[in-house]
C-alpha cells in the first residue's frame, strides 16, 4: 500500500500542472478585443446547402414545458404549410426538410436549440418562438450568425432586427386599435390587469401615454406572477373601481380563474366588458364558454374571418388534426410566415439571408387574414385590426375592423402621444 | 503503468488517473468538436461547477440544499450586469432599460461598472447571503427536511423578486445580447475558445480544491457532523460552523459557475435560476454519485448532454427520460453511477466465497 499523503500530493500536483497547462492555453487563444480597432472574423460562413433537391428549414417551438398548450398548434399549423408548399413543388423547386426542435418553454433552451439549428443543421430559416423571453433569446443568436427568424405571436414591440421577420402584430396594429375601438365606444376609465412580465407591462405602459392624451382615466393597474390562479383580490379591486372596461393581459391559464371569479362576482360582459389580448379560439375551451360569452378579444384573424383564402386554411387544418381543433390568430400568423418566406425566396431567386432580406420589401401573400405585405424596413407586415366578441359557439365573430391593413410602427414614431416611450 | 491499469486500482492512484485524464480530455476537446458543440461543453462544464459544490454541501456534509440556482444566479445576474455596463460604454446606459426602464441606470448597479468590483462581488455577494443564511439556519439547529424547504423557498423568492423588477432586471426577458467580455469580442470564435479552457481550467481547479477539502481535517469533520452530529458536538467541534463553511463554499462554486455561464450562453434568466434548475443540479449529481469526488461532475455532464441529445433525437421526449432516470438510480443505485463499480465487486467477492 502506498503511503496516503504521497498520493495526495500527487493530485496537488498533477492539477497545479493541468491548470497550469490549461492556463497557458486559454491565454494563447485570445481572439479581437473589441476596443481594439481590429476587425473580428465574422460568424462562419453559411453552411445552408442549396446543391441537392431539398432544403432544410427549422421548427423551433416549445413541444413540453408550460407553454406547449400553446406552441403545439402553431407547430402544427406550420407543418400544415410546409405540406402545402412541399404538394406544390416547394419553394424554387426544392422540397422542404423540416427540422423540429423543442424550446421546452426555458429562453435559454431556445438560444441553444437556434445555434443548433443554425450551425449544425444549417437550415435556410427558422420558423417559431413565442414568448417575449424566448424571442429577446434568439435574437442575439440570430444576428451573431446571420441567419433568419420568422416570429409568428403578437408582442410588445419596441424591436426591429435586419435578421427576424414579425409576423404577428405589433402594438399599433393590436393594442392601440382596441383603445380606439373603446373610445369610440365612449370608454372614459379603464382598469388594467395583467401577468407579470415583459409584454403587459410593456402594453400598459402604452395604454397609459394613450389614455393619458386621450382623457380615458386610468383606475386601477393589478399584475398576477404567471400561473397565479387566486383572483378574488384582484376582481374584488376591479368591482369597487367601477371602470368602464377592463382591459386584460393576463396570460395562459391565469384567465380561466380570473374569468371564473369575474362571473363569481356577478360581473357581466354587458355592465364592464373585458378586453383580452392574448385569449384567442384556443383558449376559449380551457376557460369555459359560459365563463367568457360575449367578452371581447383584440386580434388580426379569427376562425370566422370570411374569405375563400381562410375557408382553404380552415378547411385544411381540420382535415389534417380534426373536426374538434380551432384555428388562432399566431397559428394563422405561423402558417403565414412560412409562405412569406417562400415568397421573398422565390423574389430573391436565392436563398441567402442577404437576398432574401432585400427581396422582402413588398412581397405579399393571400393570407387567411386578408393580403399581407412585408415592410422591408422594419420586418413587420401590414395586417388588418379586428375586435371580436366571443359567441356562445366558442368561436370569436368580428364586431369592428380597421377596414384596411394597417402599416407596421413598432416603435410608435407616427403616434404623439407616444413621445417618449421609447 | 498505464492510465487505463491506474483506473482499474482501486482508491487514491484511481482519482490520480481519473483527474489525469479528465484533464487531458478536456485539452484535446476542441480538436474534435465543432465550435458549437464545443460552446455546449463549455455550458455544460459551467453547470457542472455547481455539481461540485452540491458533492461537497450534500454529499459530505448532507445538506439537501434545493436553491443552489440563487447563487448559481447571483453569480450570472452579477457577470451580466457588468457586461452589459460595459457593452453601454462609460456612463452609458444599457439597451432593455431604455425601453423598460426609466432610462437611468440604478444606484445600486453603478458599482458594476468596474472590471475588478464585479469580480469581487460575483464571490463576495453569495458568500456573505450563504454566511448570513447558513449562521441563522445551522445555529437553530435546523437541518433535513427543513433545511431543503427553506432553501427551495430562497430559490422562489429569488425568481419572483427577478421577475417583479423588470425595469432594473429584465423581468422574465432576463439579461441577453452581451457583445463583450472584459473587453474581448463574443462574436470572435478564438475568444470562444478561450472561454472554453477558463471554463475547464475552472473546473478542474474546484474539482482539486474539493479534493483538498475532502480529505482534509475538515473533510473529516465534515462527515463526521453527516452522520453523528451530536457526538461531534460533545468532542468539542462546532457542527453548525463545519456546516456553514461547507455551505458558503458550495455557493461560491455555484456563483463562479454562474458568472461563467453568463458569457458561454449568452443569456441568464429567471427561468436558470428557480427551483426548478435547482433540482435539475440535484439530479445530475444524485445520479454520478453525490458523495464521490468526480461522480458529481460527471453526472452532471452526462445529464445536461443527455438532455441535449435526448431533445435534439425525440423533441418532448426528454422530460419523461429524466423522469425514468432519476427513479432508477435513486430505486437501484442510492449512491449513483459512480457506486456500479463497486457493487459490481461485491457482487463478484460475494459469489466467490458462495462458490
Amino acid at each position: 500500500m502506498r503511503p496516503r499523503s504521497l498520493s495526495r500530493h500527487g493530485v496537488t500536483r498533477l492539477s497545479t500542472v493541468s491548470l497550469a497547462a490549461l492556463a497557458v492555453v486559454a491565454l494563447s487563444a485570445c481572439g479581437a478585443r473589441v476596443d481594439s480597432g481590429e476587425a473580428a472574423p465574422t460568424a462562419a460562413e453559411s453552411c445552408v446547402d442549396t446543391s441537392g433537391d431539398t432544403v432544410k428549414v427549422g421548427f423551433l417551438n416549445s413541444l413540453s414545458g408550460t407553454m406547449a398548450i400553446s406552441e403545439q398548434t402553431v407547430h402544427d399549423s406550420l407543418q400544415l404549410a410546409a405540406e402545402e408548399i412541399n404538394a406544390d413543388g416547394g419553394v424554387l423547386g426544392k422540397q422542404l426538410e423540416i427540422v423540429s426542435e423543442d424550446g421546452q418553454s426555458e429562453p435559454t433552451v431556445f438560444a441553444e436549440k437556434a445555434g443548433k439549428l443554425i450551425t449544425s443543421d444549417c437550415v435556410a430559416a427558422v420558423f417559431g418562438g413565442w414568448t417575449s423571453a424566448s424571442r429577446k433569446a434568439m435574437l442575439p443568436v440570430f444576428e451573431a450568425q446571420d441567419s433568419l427568424l420568422f416570429y409568428p405571436v403578437q408582442y410588445e414591440g419596441l424591436e426591429s432586427s435586419p435578421n427576424i421577420f414579425y409576423t404577428g402584430a405589433t402594438t399599433n396594429q393590436q393594442i392601440v386599435p382596441a383603445l380606439d375601438y373603446l373610445a369610440e365606444q365612449g370608454t372614459e376609465s379603464l382598469f388594467l390587469v395583467g401577468s407579470d412580465y415583459v409584454f403587459p407591462r410593456t402594453a400598459n405602459k402604452i395604454i397609459n401615454a394613450y389614455a393619458e392624451a386621450h382623457g380615458i382615466e386610468i383606475v386601477g393597474e393589478e399584475y398576477a406572477p404567471l400561473g397565479h390562479t387566486d383572483f378574488s383580490t384582484i376582481v374584488n379591486k376591479v368591482k369597487s373601481a367601477d371602470a368602464d372596461a377592463v382591459f386584460n393581459t393576463l396570460n395562459g391559464d391565469s384567465n380561466v380563474a380570473f374569468f371564473k371569479e369575474y362571473n363569481n362576482a356577478g360581473m357581466s360582459a354587458d355592465e364592464m366588458p373585458v378586453v383580452s389580448v392574448s385569449i384567442a379560439e384556443e383558449e376559449i375551451g380551457g376557460i369555459g364558454v359560459d365563463n367568457i360569452e360575449g367578452q371581447l378579444t383584440a386580434w388580426n384573424y379569427y376562425q370566422t374571418v370570411e374569405s375563400p383564402a381562410n375557408e382553404a386554411f380552415v378547411e385544411a387544418f381540420k382535415a389534417k388534426y380534426g373536426e374538434d381543433r380551432p384555428t388562432s390568430d399566431p397559428m394563422e400568423a405561423a402558417y403565414t410566415s412560412l409562405h412569406l418566406w417562400k415568397a421573398m425566396v422565390e423574389k430573391a431567386e436565392s436563398f441567402a439571408v442577404a437576398d432574401v432580406v432585400a427581396a422582402a420589401d413588398g412581397v405579399t401573400f393571400d393570407a387567411p387574414e386578408g393580403q399581407v405585405v412585408v415592410n422591408g424596413d422594419n420586418h413587420h407586415i401590414a395586417k388588418t385590426a379586428l375586435i371580436g366578441t366571443i359567441g356562445e359557439d366558442g368561436l370569436i365573430h368580428t364586431e369592428w375592423s380597421s377596414g384596411e391593413p394597417i402599416e407596421p410602427d413598432p416603435y410608435l414614431e407616427g403616434y404623439d402621444w407616444a413621445d417618449g416611450l421609447s | 503503468m498505464t492510465v487505463l491499469s491506474a483506473l482499474a486500482r482501486p482508491g487514491r492512484t484511481r482519482t490520480l488517473a481519473a483527474y489525469g485524464l479528465a484533464a487531458a480530455l478536456l485539452l484535446l476537446a476542441p480538436t474534435v468538436l465543432s465550435p458549437f458543440r464545443l460552446d455546449l461543453l463549455a455550458k455544460f462544464l459551467c453547470l457542472a461547477m455547481v455539481a461540485v459544490g452540491i458533492g461537497l454541501a450534500w454529499g459530505r456534509g448532507g445538506l439537501l440544499t434545493l436553491g443552489q440556482g440563487v447563487y448559481f444566479g447571483l453569480g450570472g445576474y452579477l457577470m451580466a450586469m457588468h457586461l452589459k455596463l460595459a457593452d453601454a460604454g462609460p456612463g452609458g446606459v444599457p439597451d432593455f432599460m431604455l425601453l423598460y426602464g426609466t432610462g437611468q441606470v440604478p444606484g445600486w448597479w453603478e458599482p458594476l461598472r468596474s472590471p475588478i468590483a464585479a469580480i469581487l462581488l460575483i464571490l463576495l455577494v453569495p458568500a456573505a447571503l450563504a454566511a448570513a443564511l447558513g449562521w441563522a439556519v445551522f445555529t437553530r439547529r435546523v437541518r433535513g427536511a427543513y433545511f431543503a424547504i427553506l432553501s427551495q423557498a430562497l430559490a422562489a423568492a429569488f425568481t419572483i423578486l427577478l421577475i417583479g423588477q423588470q425595469q432594473t432586471t429584465g423581468g422574465t426577458n432576463g439579461l441577453n445580447g452581451f457583445r463583450a467580455f472584459f473587453g474581448y469580442d463574443l462574436a470572435d470564435p478564438a475568444n470562444r475558445l478561450m472561454l472554453y479552457f477558463i471554463a475547464a481550467a475552472v473546473l478542474l481547479g474546484m474539482v482539486a480544491v474539493a479534493h483538498q477539502l475532502a480529505t482534509s481535517r475538515f473533510g473529516e469533520l465534515l462527515v463526521a457532523v453527516r452522520d453523528q452530529e451530536d457526538r461531534g458536538r460533545f468532542l468539542g467541534y462546532d457542527p453548525a460552523l463545519v456546516k456553514v463553511v461547507a455551505y458558503v463554499v458550495a455557493a461560491v462554486m455555484a456563483a463562479i459557475g454562474g458568472a461563467l455561464f453568463v458569457p458561454i450562453v449568452g443569456i441568464i434568466s429567471p427561468a436558470d435560476v428557480g427551483v426548478v434548475p435547482s433540482i435539475g443540479f440535484l439530479i445530475g449529481v444524485a445520479i454520478g454519485g453525490r458523495a464521490t469526488l468526480l461522480g458529481p461532475v460527471l453526472g452532471s455532464i452526462a445529464v445536461s448532454w443527455a438532455q441535449t441529445s435526448i431533445s435534439e433525437q425525440f423533441p418532448s421526449g426528454w422530460i419523461y427520460f429524466q423522469g425514468a432516470l432519476f427513479i432508477l438510480v435513486v430505486a437501484f443505485l442510492p449512491g449513483g453511477l459512480a457506486s456500479v463499480a463497486g457493487v459490481a465487486r461485491r457482487r463478484r467477492t460475494a459469489e466467490r466465497s458462495r462458490a
